[in-house]
């Protein structure tokens, strides 16, 4: 089970959040910035997996991220999932997320918080990973989008 | 007036979106928070609007505020209005905002269930696929048990997109509702096989989350998941396979052998690394379980050969791999070997310390980890004092702190079971004590406490530690940063003073204690000096007695007298109150000292007796005594009617339970005698009970050729004068040398032997690495166990955690369903309720059955089936919870209208009769209810008796929206739930003299209007209506018919239903402020009213919560059990209720201008909570 998803930026503000279990408000903050706080200070060279954030879950929960030019897209994990497959679908969603906006960067994902939930909705689901292949999540997005913009036609002439 | 000028700026603010909110708040830099402030009560504004789309773009933006880090739950109740939008885009927004900020306590999710049930059954697809994403983060043990069953159907829709999230969301559901694993089980196995890759995967996901908890009830479905490991090509479900069977293969070896052969393909041929590491894992993990090993030589060869070498012995490849990820897991996959081959791993101790010394903390902690498992009695002080040294060399406190726990946990592990010298631990003890800001000074301090209490042996060298150490003690207690160290001297206080005999120099210690720098530390660890002084004085006090030198002893009462004044002033009260208590005992000895009096002796017997350690888990353990019923009522509590009071006091008077004190009920003293008699003849055969023996405490044996060894000899003084010296290092030297000696000495006894056995066959030779059993601890050391309570019962379930969910998804899962445990669909309560008798007896299934949707593709299946236990259908379903927001079309329930029915149904019984041979219908009455006309068969499957699924063909929910003063505006929704097309639908109303339908310009007052499409069978539409209303003060009920052809038949069918207009109905719900309240309350245009509502029994916000939803009021004011309403009607009455609660009774008071608006609506509130 995936417990949360956080993408924040190198300065450790919050792009997208997206917990799986209820977290106060305030502790989701917390959170963040205990997850930034141990996240930013690893090199770049070192493994992508981290244990000990002592907020979300016990010793069963590690937390596994990719850091991609001005962004940390990071994946609280429990036992029942692997590692190597975890870094495999943040790689399979960053390029998802590239292909919807074309050549993402980080301006999409602060202008566009919602396109990314929607996108990340076709790929996780209640913690549990419903979609790995990239053209499926694409194609399902893409027609969302699609009557996203066929409704708004409809409405414009009548309101 | 404040509605209309937010309604002129409409355009402005709708401006306004996600995006510019965005923009605003990156512009605003420097006041961001003000900014945010302004935004939050624009949005405010535009969610008072009626316009969806304000709404909607407003909740957009709440999403957005939500993260970062504001509080949004207040707008909950218009994220369930956007979530029920009709259009796509805005419920997707509505679910959205709801997945981010409802969570369980989220009061308005008991209103959403309808409207997810409604977008689950909606023909677009997207809107069931947005319904069940959102659900599957905000389920709630109620919204599982409704929904379970509308879920479980849609795990066999058409769409693949919808199979594969309902499949997932079952997961959630069964966390919530374990009751529905078991009815949906069979359709969750079925998926593993789906045609579509996707939904096969999630049902994989699904198994393998509920195996993972449970493994032993998913052996059964070993074979099917063996077929799908060797089929499958996607890496995702493979890996989920793979780490499935490693839950599997421990609880089933002979799975290990089979698994072989695909692994090895697997690892040969895959190219994902992440696949690769899995299987491999997997392997490890089935490797020797229960002394049968899955791979025997075989692993060796066969992991030779592997492109990265990754056998059991070829792991540390792995570890030098210069990819820090792949280093990572193979330290990860060590520790799962280190539990099944610890030797194994042993032997790569060099590589795992090495790693100690890397600059990624994620793979130190993991060798860290390894370090645990690996120590053995041998090696165990040559790890430590590596450890120590990492100590030293750390940076950053957390790594330090995780160290430290580690160096206490290896060495504590299983009862000190590797330590052979307790010196050594203590003094590693005090040397951590000079850790600069470590939070773990109570950590160290528990274990001088545990260690010094529990091996005797030690005490004395112990206690020399401690008092050098409260010597010392503004070493800890000097820099502020240390403080969580000074913990440490709680116990050096406590040990010094209870073993205070073996001090060598009291008098100094005592001092120390005394000193006036304690009076800064904690008031807890004061207290403990206080006490423990006193100790040390009466210990003191009988050694100066022996000396005849009687003015030492008065010298250490004046000591006492003069210093513990400062500790009387304390601020903190057990200081105080400890301090003052000894203080006067010591004047009081002072003084009988003056008279020459001996009074150590008397002194002594203070603090007499000696303190056995306790299992933390002892309290715990206590068996009830027999006879004893913890949940009985000692006293009964007091009657209802007693506190039934209308004072709020009586509420207070119930819950206090001080006038029930328990009063002991007398047991004689014969009886009592027997008891315990009883008790200590079962404790004597109880073999659990760790009975009191003497020996194990008090008598400690010296071991033989203890003399011999030279720890004992250290001088203690030189190095304990400087607590700051490392000197465990000395003890690893001379452990050595001991260990030397006593090999020389084996080998003399062992020539001995030899000469002895001269000629004999058996010539051991004395290899050179000692084995573990050789090693003998430095002391005899007597490990006293903790106690446990009489006949405490050695149980290992008290580590699981109680609240695990997962612990309720325990179930047999091959037994056959039971028809109990049948899934709850969906019922009418309110149905049941109005139905009238000639109805009942008419239905030939009891009242209680209920409809049952149900696709005719899982009727299929179910046929396939021969079990017959997979059937899913419903005899006493769960009622759902009252949720309506809609005006209700009841089905006509008038004994003429039935017959008309009747004959109808009897036509379409023919006709079905002619298609489908082997069906047997029947009639059932109207099932429906509230929101549904029912009007359909029943179908039977053949072996039973008695009909289980119900097909009825439209379902008409009707959604007042409510405009302008005399339109309402009905929105019915039409669901075929029979098996055949139906077109050309006509809706048709009576009017009546105050109700019109609006028809288009041209047509007459009798004609009906063409519904503007056509219903597929298990589709569902939505129309409108427009009524016109004169009056709006009565209810309303208007009758109509529905008429439609069956494609097949082409017959004219028709359906009768009436439409409900409540009176609440015509409320629009308006926010009013308080103030304006108030004015509106003093005017006296309104006329009073008043009801009373007994045994509601439900928590007030709850019914606030109720009466604003159903009947369309907004709270204005609440305070405690009192709350002021407001609402307006769309003709412009003001409705004011006055609501308090007391115990289960509500009373409402009302105002309104218009006193029979007043009443109809005071009785339509009554009826909602009479239903519930």
């Amino acid at each position: 089970m995936i417990k949360a998803i956080l993408i924040f930026n190198n300065h450790g503000k919050p792009r997208l959040i997206r917990f799986y279990q209820y977290f106060a408000e305030d502790l989701q903050q917390q959170i963040i910035r205990e997850t930034f706080h141990l996240v930013s200070k690893r090199d770049d060279n070192v493994c992508n997996f981290l244990e000990g954030g002592s907020l979300i879950g016990g010793s069963d929960y590690k937390l596994i991220y990719r850091h991609y030019a001005t962004l940390y897209f990071v994946f609280c994990v429990d036992s029942s999932e692997s590692e190597l497959g975890i870094l495999d679908l943040i790689q399979v969603f960053v390029e998802t997320l590239d292909k919807c906006f074309e050549n993402v960067c980080e301006l999409d994902l602060i202008f566009h918080m919602d396109k990314v939930h929607y996108i990340l909705q076709e790929v996780v689901m209640g913690g549990m990973v419903l979609e790995t292949n990239m053209n499926e999540i694409v194609a399902q997005v893409e027609v969302q989008t699609r009557m996203e913009k066929s409704e708004v036609k409809l409405s414009r002439p009548s309101g | 007036m404040a509605l209309k000028i937010v309604k002129g700026s409409i355009d402005r603010m709708f401006d306004k979106n996600l995006q510019d909110l965005v923009r605003g708040i990156r512009n605003h830099k420097e006041d961001e928070a003000k900014y945010i402030s302004t935004c939050i009560d624009e949005i405010k504004q535009e969610l008072k609007q009626d316009n969806i789309a304000v709404k909607a773009n407003a909740v957009c933006k709440l999403t957005y505020l939500q993260m970062l880090g504001y509080d949004v739950s207040w707008a909950a109740f218009n994220i369930v209005e956007v979530m029920s939008s009709s259009k796509f885009t805005y419920k997707r927004i509505g679910y959205l905002a709801a997945s981010q900020c409802f969570h369980e306590s989220t009061d308005v999710i008991m209103l959403t269930t309808n409207q997810i049930r409604k977008d689950l059954s909606s023909p677009n697809q997207y809107d069931t696929g947005v319904a069940l994403t959102g659900l599957s983060c905000f389920v709630t043990p109620d919204l599982a048990r409704d929904l379970a069953n509308d879920i479980m159907t849609l795990m066999s829709h058409t769409k693949p997109y919808i199979r594969k999230k309902a499949v997932l969301i079952m997961y959630k559901v069964f966390l919530k509702y374990p009751e529905s694993l078991r009815p949906a089980f069979p359709r969750l196995k079925e998926k593993l096989e789906d045609p579509d890759p996707g939904v096969q995967s999630a049902a994989v996901n699904v198994i393998c989350e509920l195996a993972r908890r449970n493994p032993k009830n998913y052996l059964s479905l070993a074979p099917l998941f063996f077929k799908l490991m060797t089929s499958s090509t996607n890496n995702w479900v493979l890996i989920k396979i793979i780490k499935l069977f490693g839950a599997l293969t421990p609880l089933e070896p002979r799975l290990g052998k089979k698994l072989i052969e695909p692994l090895t393909n697997l690892i040969h041929s895959t190219s994902a690394m992440s696949l690769l590491y899995e299987c491999v894992n997997t392997v490890i993990a089935g490797h020797d379980v229960n002394g049968s090993p899955f791979l025997p030589p075989f692993s060796l060869a066969l992991f030779l050969f592997l492109r990265f070498q990754l056998c059991v012995q070829k792991l540390r490849i792995l570890i030098e791999d210069s990819d820090q990820n792949l280093k990572y897991l193979g330290l990860l996959a060590m520790s799962k070997i280190l539990k099944t081959h610890p030797k194994s791993v042993q032997s790569h101790k060099d590589l795992i310390l090495q790693c100690l010394d890397d600059k990624d903390e994620s793979i130190r902690l993991r060798a860290l980890d390894l370090l645990y498992g690996m120590v053995s009695k041998k090696n165990l002080m040559e790890i430590v004092k590596k450890l120590m040294l990492h100590v030293d060399k750390a940076e950053g406190t957390t790594y330090r702190d995780e160290l430290l726990t580690k160096i206490i946990d290896i060495c504590s592990q299983s009862n000190y079971q590797y330590i052979t010298n307790f010196e050594w631990y203590i003094s590693i003890l005090v040397e951590l004590t000079r850790l600069e800001g470590t939070r773990h000074g109570h950590l160290i301090a528990s274990q001088m406490l545990d260690v010094a209490i529990r091996v005797k042996a030690i005490r004395v060298f112990a206690v020399a530690q401690m008092a050098t150490l409260l010597d010392n003690a503004h070493l800890m207690t000097g820099n502020v940063q240390r403080k969580g160290i000074c913990e440490v001297l709680y116990a050096a206080a406590w040990i010094c003073g209870e073993f205070s005999e073996h001090l060598e120099n009291p008098m100094q210690t005592l001092e120390a204690m005394l000193r006036p720098k304690v009076a800064t530390l904690p008031g807890h660890i004061q207290a403990v000096y206080v006490q423990n002084a006193a100790k040390l004085f009466a210990t003191l006090l009988k050694n100066q007695e022996g000396n005849t030198d009687r003015t030492a002893a008065q010298e250490t009462s004046q000591l006492m007298i003069d210093r513990l004044p400062l500790f009387v002033q304390s601020a903190n009260l057990e200081v105080q109150e400890r301090a003052s208590c000894i203080l006067q005992l010591v004047k009081y000895i002072q003084k009988l000292q003056q008279k020459d009096v001996e009074v150590a002796e008397e002194v002594i017997a203070l603090f007499a007796g000696e303190l056995n350690p306790v299992a933390p888990k002892a309290q715990k353990k206590v068996p009830v005594p027999e006879g004893l019923d913890l949940d009985a009522w000692i006293n009964e509590p007091p009657s209802e009617s007693e506190s039934e009071d209308e004072q709020p006091k009586a509420i207070f008077a119930k819950e206090e339970p001080k006038h029930s004190r328990a009063r002991h009920t007398e047991v004689d003293e014969k009886e009592l005698a027997k008891r315990r008699e009883a008790r200590k003849q079962e404790q004597a055969n109880n073999p659990f009970y760790i009975k009191a023996s003497p020996s194990s405490q008090k008598v400690y044996q010296e071991a033989p050729g203890v003399e011999h060894i030279p720890v004992v000899q250290i001088d203690l003084s030189v190095p304990l004068k400087v607590p700051g010296l490392p000197m465990s290092d000395q003890y690893v030297k001379l452990e050595e040398e001991r260990r030397q000696k006593e090999r020389v000495e084996k080998k003399k006894k062992e020539k001995k032997k030899r000469k002895e056995k001269r000629g004999g066959r058996g010539k051991k030779h004395d290899s050179g690495p000692e084995s573990e059993e050789d090693i003998t601890p430095a002391h005899m050391v007597d490990i006293v166990t903790e106690e446990m309570p009489e006949n405490a019962l050695p149980s290992d379930d008290d580590d699981k955690d109680p609240n695990d969910p997962h612990k309720a998804l325990d179930i047999d899962l091959d037994k056959p369903l039971a028809d109990s445990e049948k899934l709850p669909v969906r019922s009418h309560r309110a149905a049941e309720a109005l139905k009238s008798p000639a109805e009942d007896g008419d239905a030939e299934s009891p009242a209680s059955q209920e409809p049952k949707k149900k696709s005719s593709k899982e009727k299929r299946e179910k046929k396939k089936d021969k079990d017959g236990d997979r059937k899913v259908s419903v005899k006493n379903g769960n009622p759902t919870r009252e949720t309506a927001l809609w005006m209700y079309i009841y089905g006509d329930k008038k004994s003429s209208k039935h017959k008309k029915k009747k004959q109808k149904r009897e036509k379409e019984e023919k006709e079905k009769k002619k298609k489908k041979k082997h069906h047997h219908h029947h009639h059932h009455s109207d099932g429906g209810g509230e929101e549904s006309v029912q009007n359909g068969t029943v179908e039977e499957e053949e072996p039973l008796p008695v009909s289980v699924c119900h097909q009825s063909f439209t379902e008409i929910d009707i959604q007042g929206n409510l405009q302008d003063g005399s339109q309402v505006v009905v929105s019915v929704i039409f669901e075929n739930k029979c098996d055949n097309f139906l077109k050309t639908m006509e809706f048709n109303v009576l009017d009546s003299l105050n109700s019109k339908l609006q028809r288009p310009e041209g047509s007459g007052p009798h004609d009906g209007l063409s519904v503007p499409f056509q219903l597929p069978p298990g589709v569902s539409n939505e129309a409108r209506f427009v009524f016109t209303m004169q009056s709006i003060v009565m209810p309303q009920k208007l009758k109509g018919t529905l008429t439609f052809i069956i494609k097949d038949s082409s017959t004219h069918e028709k359906l009768d239903f009436k439409l409900h207009f409540t009176c609440s109905s015509y409320l629009i719900t308006t926010p009013c402020y308080s103030d304006a309240f108030a004015k509106l309350l003093e005017s006296g245009d309104l006329k009073c009213s008043s009801v009373r509502l007994e045994g509601v029994n439900m928590p007030f916000h709850h019914l606030l919560a109720r009466i604003c939803f159903h009947h369309h009021f907004s709270v204005v004011e609440r305070i405690d059990s009192c709350a002021s309403m407001y609402s307006r009607s769309i003709q412009g009455h003001h409705v004011c209720l006055l609501v308090k609660t007391s115990g289960q009774t509500v009373s409402i008071d009302a105002k309104c201008d218009e006193p029979t608006l007043l009443g109809n609506v005071l009785d339509e509130i009554k009826q909602t909570f009479s239903q519930c």
